[in-house]
């Protein structure tokens, strides 16, 4: 098990070392979002930005304006819902080249509640023109993207969860992480399991649950939601009989939705569901305990699968 | 330090009627757009761009240039104008503002307009986006300036003071900020809306020095820059003490120029009485 947050901390002092113009902004959670590594590596080139998080993203788009490569990272909640229009008209409409890297995304958060527990942030940035949103699943995959983030121009946001995650992926897999691709981490003809950031660990252990039981279910690793993998999702739809979405984020506007309008306009008759919150704000709780009551697990993913194949 | 001779006062108060005039002009064929904020802020604008910053129009994108932005961007006319005069673009693109396929957005947007340093309309980010800028110059070891402009009634937004406090804490003594001090937002007087008073006193409470003046004399404004400019060790703030619609009598003074633009006959006299000043600074020379 290895948080993705650490992740992210470990590859922004690597990539602090290759771009002498890179430069992390925090808004008093450095701790928590792991940028705290970075400041304690480059210190002039970190900035403690207080909380307040509409400052730290407009004075971000200033700073990309002079050629640095802004990370920008607090808490998913914060770093979307907080500055949305901060996002929108300086860096978005901008085409500004900020990164705003968020952690805490999603339900399994836990105990902080509703309050802390993002799960429209995908959404919220999606729609926004100019926009690429990611939520790389582990901890390997993670570091690549930071990586890959720090590499191209534009606006960007990405977003882990709060908790440890197992390795998926190996030091091998690295050159196979691309923005805007979809990974095939297990192959499979019966159901398409198209997951992101969290839930694709559950979707994988939901795999070997249905090939138990004569399933064979396919596994997307969907880590950039835009611009969505359109060419995967349709050979998907096309080569399987049944579509899964899964992921820590409202149904409304994220992964699920993404593909969901794909298929609708490419006239591609497939079963099909998202899995992800349904429309409510969720609560306080054991993040296993929350996951299993929103339905959003792999007990949860293999019951839908069954169901779209029955 | 020399102060300024007359003869280039006199220079740039022509300007400033020159720029009056265009913003009419812009206002009255784009049947859209907001007098009150651009009329009263054109004389800043015309000691910064005709005469106290660094640039180079020819080079909109050079990393030692003095950074502009005008964070209450509804007052996009009176910077296109000032812009296009000091040769950003060709001064007949004034007259295509806010129409489809333009350069000219409504508010400032800095992907279409060269000189547009940040795109703005939203009220209460510019102050943010120019910390980044000075914390940047600051990084780079660049000796450039930035300044902002702000409305009155704009600083009732939260994130202005978010900005100001991130300024003072990190003593951006290359930030010069102003406040175009006119009294008036949309509602009515900003002291019915939502009491700024006492804004020398908010600032400097927030670590700012602060001058104040009136932000209609040229001079005076081009001695606060200076002023600001020289400052060490915190932001600076200059309290424009304005007119809402500034050059028009009857504009002036008056909420309802805020965002309507004159019809037909008001552009009529406005243009008078805009020519008329203009003589008159033509015949003191
Ligand atoms: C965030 C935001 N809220 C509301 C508006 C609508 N609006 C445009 S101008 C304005 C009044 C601005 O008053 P002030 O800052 O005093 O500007 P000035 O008097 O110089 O025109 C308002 C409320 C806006 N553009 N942005
Ligand atoms: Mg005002």
């Amino acid at each position: 098990m290895v948080n993705p947050r650490n992740a992210y901390g470990e590859a922004l002092i690597r990539l602090g070392k290759k771009y002498k113009n890179l430069v992390v902004l925090d808004a008093d959670l450095s701790k928590s979002t792991k940028t705290a590594m970075f400041a304690k590596e480059y210190p002039e080139r970190f900035f403690e930005m207080g909380i307040a998080e509409a400052n730290m993203i407009s004075t971000a788009a200033g700073l990309a304006s002079c050629g640095k490569i802004p990370f920008v990272s607090t808490f998913a909640v914060f770093a979307t819902g907080r500055v949305y229009d901060q996002i929108r008209m300086d860096v978005a409409y901008s085409e500004a080249n900020v990164k705003i890297f968020a952690t805490h995304g999603g339900i399994s958060v836990g105990k902080d509640g509703a309050s802390h527990q993002m799960i429209e942030d995908l959404g919220l940035m999606r729609v926004l023109p100019n926009m690429i949103v990611m939520a790389p699943s582990d901890a390997t995959q993670t570091g690549r993207i930071v990586e890959l983030m720090a590499a191209s121009k534009g606006p960007m946001y990405a977003r882990v969860g709060r908790a440890n995650a197992p390795l998926i992926y190996e030091k091998k897999d690295l050159q196979d992480i691309k923005i805007g691709k979809g990974m095939v981490v297990k192959n499979g003809s019966d159901v398409s399991i198209i997951a992101c950031g969290t839930m694709v660990e559950p979707a994988l252990e939901a795999q070997k649950t249905l090939k138990k039981d004569g399933i064979s279910a396919r596994v997307i690793d969907m880590h950039t939601i835009k611009p969505l993998d359109e060419k995967l999702v349709i050979k998907c739809a096309k080569e399987t009989n049944a579509i899964i979405t899964a992921e820590e984020h409202s149904i409304i506007g994220g992964l699920g939705a993404a593909v969901a309008e794909l298929i609708a306009e490419n006239n591609l008759s497939t079963k099909f569901v998202r899995m992800g919150i349904k429309d409510v704000f969720c609560e306080s709780g054991d993040p296993t305990e929350l996951l299993e009551k929103y339905e959003l697990n792999e007990k949860h993913i293999v019951k839908n699968a069954k169901k779209l194949l029955n | 330090m020399k102060d300024y001779d007359d003869k280039a006062i006199h220079e740039l108060d022509l300007t400033a009627v020159k720029i009056r005039k265009h913003v009419i002009e812009m206002l009255f064929r784009a049947e859209s757009g907001h007098p009150g904020g651009s009329l009263s802020a054109v004389d800043a604008l015309v000691a910064l761009y005709f005469n106290h910053m660094n640039y180079n129009p020819k080079k909109p994108c050079d990393p030692e240039r003095d950074r502009f932005i005008l964070s209450k961007g509804h007052a996009a006319p009176a910077l296109y104008a000032v812009l296009a005069e000091s040769g950003f673009f060709d001064v007949k693109k004034l007259k295509k503002i806010r129409e489809i396929n333009c350069m000219l957005q409504g508010h400032p947007a800095c992907l279409y307009t060269p000189g547009v340093e940040a795109s703005t309309g939203s009220l209460g980010h510019g102050l943010s986006f120019a910390n980044g800028v000075a914390l940047a110059g600051r990084l780079d070891k660049k000796d450039y300036n930035v300044y902002v402009m702000m409305g009155d009634g704009e600083t009732g937004e939260g994130q202005i003071w978010e900005a100001a406090a991130v300024a003072a804490h990190y003593r951006l003594d290359n930030i010069t900020a102003m406040i175009d001090r006119n009294f008036l937002q949309i509602d009515g007087n900003t002291e019915d809306v939502l009491r700024l008073e006492s804004v020398r006193d908010r600032w400097s409470s927030f670590g700012w020095y602060v001058i104040e003046i009136n932000g209609h004399d040229i001079r005076e404004i081009l001695r606060a820059l200076r002023d600001a400019d020289a400052h060490q060790k915190q932001p600076s703030m200059i309290i424009l003490h304005t007119i809402k619609g500034k050059g028009v009598s009857f504009m002036e003074n008056n909420v309802d120029f805020h965002g309507v633009p004159p019809n037909e006959m008001e552009y009529k006299l406005a243009m008078e009485e805009l020519d008329l000043a203009q003589k008159k600074l033509e015949v003191a020379v």
